[in-house]
């Protein structure tokens, strides 16, 4: 977007570009869906603050240290992580070129986020049935929600990988595809910092509350 | 609270008592908005407009229209919230000596709510958001905004919003706890009803839409500018847009966010805000407010950017300091994060959280003086010329002033322990509301109008309607701060001491003048629609602009720029002028534009009608609803195929056009 003629200020300057490049498309995708994260990285940093509150109030109910089953937490954390890998993985074959193994490694990466998301809901089901229900206490809802919304944000993930495998299937690594699988790496690496944050401040801090 | 048994499987909450057929305001009301939907739906038909709205304007991805849908949108919400605020000064005015006045309790509290839902959401952010998607992309050289489908889809949602609120009016009722709906009363304990669901959903719809329209924008500042504007070279309005839009980004997710919370409160009892288990409601307050305070400077920045280009174009001159005037808006930007707390000192959050929040409130009024002193700089030996947009600024300069004077006393907090919850505060923020927003908004109206339709306003009409706004302004709040010192508190519906009616009276009659100023408006519009062709201006630059958009015809064709500009200096346009530019006559490329669609318009409504049977806990519906919203995201982004081309002589064409009208001119 820089032009040379700025610089310099002769008396009869160029005011409109003749050879006009154009915009090349999906140019601003990258940086408008990066500030998207950011914006959702803000509904994440509300419901953070919501847990430093209240995550103290148990209302006489149960606390982190009768619920939290940490090695089951650290499952669940490698299986997230391994997604991310895996998700690397299938960067690499698109900068290779290779849209078969793009779609493996995504089938891969789906693989772990569902087990991911099958932890998570036994963990909260095994809660809800001895009475810690969202309900409980501000503790609970804060928990809850916390979680639930990177649960949410992991299975709206699945939903757009999946809709990848059959996006690359049909045209292949063409550049909008390339685009949309760069953008999908970010929110997938995105949802991994914040569960390093839900890892850390929910459930290991909260032991030791 | 609702048990099951009260809820049908079909319909959930919704009965056929939810209909107020026993309030004959209401019952009124819906017949003449039934009757004057029915008659505009009928002229549409008869007209055999519909396919044209359809094709040209609904489905439009181009940033013109949808920002001209924008106003439209606004103005008309604007006739709804005015008509609250005429109930309300009534009210207040007769319910005196015994009167109970002439609304009952449970419609009044639904007023005042909706007066303030509507006004801040429904028409000064679709103003905002209006004039900043017209005139950016044609501000910075651009051919349209960055995301031009999510544009769309950002106005249809905020349609969506609309929707809601105006539903309310006649199905089931609106909330009836203030604008900002404070827990624990909007709690599911003490609003079992469906008011705030209604206000939190039209609000979550609605929100979607300004985040979205938020990041697009800032994208195009940053992406699209045409070569040779560095930042520095970048319009005033086009920053003042950046800084509200990233305003827009840093904020409303946490309101997206805090309603979601109070919406799990009250659908799934949760106890994020209620009164036992744990919940603070003071978490609540805090977090609206984290939003809500930057939310003000949302709608005061950019029409800070409209006066700007006003005072710089009728006084002749180049803006005066346009470098303290970007450091300003950047810092006001900054410390509107920083001030949340001056709502609420009373909360007792101890003398020196309060004393932290007060300071830094202070400290906002020096930028904010700063840039009156830019513009009276500027129009200080300028050739000024008092057209409307600049009699609109002058005004506001004078009005504003005193509201930001009395929101520095309220920002004490020892004072404002005795005017919290005031007729004071009310005065302060509808002071430099209406007097910055509107009055702003008004400006840019009349500014930017003969570029949007290639006519300019008429001006006797406009005279008529800013003196009785100006005037009406005046009398309708000054007695509101004199009341608020004598301790009234705001949103009461019948009042004591007859001393106090004759205030009540005055700031009723201020009311009707300004019904004087927005019915001179829209008869000026009307008027200036009907004597088009005198009014009719075909340079594309009616009033000596500076900057690019009065570069290109008005109305500005498609592709706003058949050769993009190249800039060098901060007045682009005025420095083509200058400096002897020629346009070219030959040579023109095609151009790829983005294709029109429907899809928009289709999410939105599907989101619309998943929020309607949220509210009414129609819960099949909910997931039909919501499953729609996801499938046709998807399938949309199966379709790879969204530009076109506008061929090469078509340009050559239109601009040939152009050079035509533009020789018959001279």
């Amino acid at each position: 977007m820089t032009n040379d003629s700025m610089t310099t200020q002769m008396p009869a300057p160029r005011f409109y570009d003749l050879e006009e490049h154009e915009h090349p498309e999906g140019g601003s995708t990258m940086l408008g869906f990066w500030i998207y994260l950011m914006s959702d990285c803000l509904i994440f940093a509300v419901l953070f603050a919501c847990f430093a509150v209240l995550g103290g109030n148990y209302a006489a109910g149960p606390s982190p240290r009768d619920l939290f089953d940490l090695p089951l937490v650290a499952v669940n954390t490698a299986m997230l992580l391994f997604s991310s890998i895996t998700y690397g993985f299938a960067m690499l074959a698109m900068q290779a070129g290779r849209s078969g193994l793009v779609r493996f490694w995504l089938a891969i990466t789906a693989v772990f986020g569902l087990a991911f998301l099958s932890i998570e809901i036994h963990e909260f089901a095994g809660m809800i049935a001895i009475g810690a229900t969202p309900q409980r206490s501000a503790f609970l809802s804060a928990f809850f929600t916390l979680v639930g919304t990177h649960g949410l944000h992991v299975t709206f993930g699945l939903v757009w990988i999946l809709t990848m495998i059959v996006q690359v299937g049909r045209r292949g690594l063409i550049a909008a595809n390339q685009r949309r699988l760069m953008c999908l790496s970010l929110f997938w690496h995105f949802l991994d910092i914040i569960w390093i944050g839900v890892f850390t401040f929910v459930y290991l801090m909260g032991m030791l509350r | 609270m609702t048990t099951p048994s009260d809820v049908s499987p079909i319909l959930g909450k919704l009965t056929l008592a939810a209909l107020p057929l026993d309030q004959p305001i209401l019952v009124v009301t819906f017949a003449v908005v039934a009757a004057g939907g029915v008659a505009l739906l009928a002229l549409l038909t008869w007209f055999r407009l519909w396919g044209y709205l359809w094709k040209e304007w609904f489905t439009s991805v181009d940033h013109k229209k949808i920002g001209i849908m924008y106003l439209v949108l606004g103005t008309v919400m604007l006739l709804r919230g005015f008509a609250d605020a005429i109930m309300m000064r009534l009210q207040q005015a007769i319910a005196f000596n015994g009167s109970e006045g002439y609304l009952p309790p449970h419609h009044y509290d639904q007023i005042f709510t909706a007066h303030g839902v509507i006004m801040i959401f429904f028409v000064a952010m679709p103003f905002v958001t209006g004039f900043m998607n017209f005139v950016v992309p044609l501000q910075i050289g651009a051919r349209d905004v960055a995301f031009p489908f999510l544009n769309n889809f950002s106005f249809w949602m905020t349609v969506g919003g609309v929707i809601l609120v105006m539903m309310s009016l006649f199905v089931g009722e609106f909330a009836k706890t203030g604008w900002l709906a404070y827990p624990p009363l909007s709690g599911i304990t003490y609003s079992p009803d469906v008011g705030v669901d209604y206000w939190i959903w039209a609000l979550q719809v609605a929100g979607v839409g300004t985040t979205l329209s938020g990041i697009n924008l800032i994208v195009t500042i940053i992406k699209l500018r045409a070569p040779g504007m560095s930042l520095m070279k970048m319009p005033v309005f086009t920053w003042t847009a950046l800084c509200t839009n990233v305003l827009i980004v840093a904020t409303f997710p946490v309101l997206t966010a805090v309603l979601a919370l109070q919406g799990l409160d009250r659908y799934l009892g949760m106890n994020f805000f209620t009164s036992d288990l744990g919940g603070s409601a003071m978490m609540y307050v805090n977090l609206i407010w984290i939003w809500g305070h930057p939310e003000v400077y949302i709608l005061i920045l950019p029409l800070f950017g409209v006066f700007s280009e006003v005072a710089s174009t009728f006084s002749g001159k180049r803006l005066f300091g346009y470098t303290s005037m970007v450091y300003a808006t950047v810092c006001i930007t900054i410390l509107s994060y920083l001030v949340w707390l001056h709502h609420f000192f009373t909360m007792g959050s101890g003398a020196s959280v309060n004393s932290f929040f007060g300071i830094t409130t202070m400290v906002i009024s020096i930028p904010t003086g700063a840039k009156l002193f830019n513009w009276l700089f500027t129009m200080y030996r300028g050739r000024i010329r008092f057209e409307l947009p600049m009699m609109w600024t002058v005004a506001f300069m004078l009005t504003f002033v005193v509201g930001g004077m009395t929101g520095v006393l309220l920002a004490v907090p020892p004072a404002d322990f005795v005017l919290h919850n005031s007729l004071f505060l009310v005065a302060h923020f509808h002071n430099v509301i209406i007097g910055g927003v509107l009055f702003g908004s008004f400006a840019a109206i009349n500014f930017w109008f003969p570029k949007a339709f290639g006519f300019k306003l008429d001006p006797f009409w406009g005279k008529i309607s800013f003196w009785c706004w100006v005037v009406g302004f005046w009398l309708a709040f000054m007695p509101l701060y004199i009341l608020g010192l004598m301790g009234v508190t705001r949103r009461m519906r019948v009042f004591d001491d007859p001393s106090l009616q004759i205030f009540f009276i005055t700031a009723g009659v201020g009311v009707a003048v300004i019904a004087c100023g927005i019915a001179a408006m829209l008869i000026q519009f009307a008027v200036s629609i009907l004597h088009r062709e005198r009014l009719r201006d075909v340079t594309g630059d009616p009033w000596d602009g500076r900057t690019l958009e009065w570069a290109t015809s008005s109305p500005p064709p498609e592709y706003n720029f058949a050769f993009t500009p190249v800039v060098h200096d901060l007045d682009a346009w005025y420095d083509m002028k200058r400096r002897g530019y020629q346009r070219p006559l030959s040579g023109f490329r095609s151009i790829p534009m983005p294709r029109n669609t429907g899809a928009g318009v289709v999410l939105a409504a599907l989101s619309t009608i998943c929020g309607f049977a949220l509210i009414w806990h129609i819960w099949w519906l909910v997931g039909l609803s919501f499953i729609a919203v996801i499938v046709t995201a998807i399938v949309h982004t199966f379709d790879y195929d969204r530009s076109h081309r506008i061929p090469a002589e078509t340009i050559a064409d239109t601009e040939a056009l152009r050079t035509q009208a533009l020789a018959a001119a001279e």
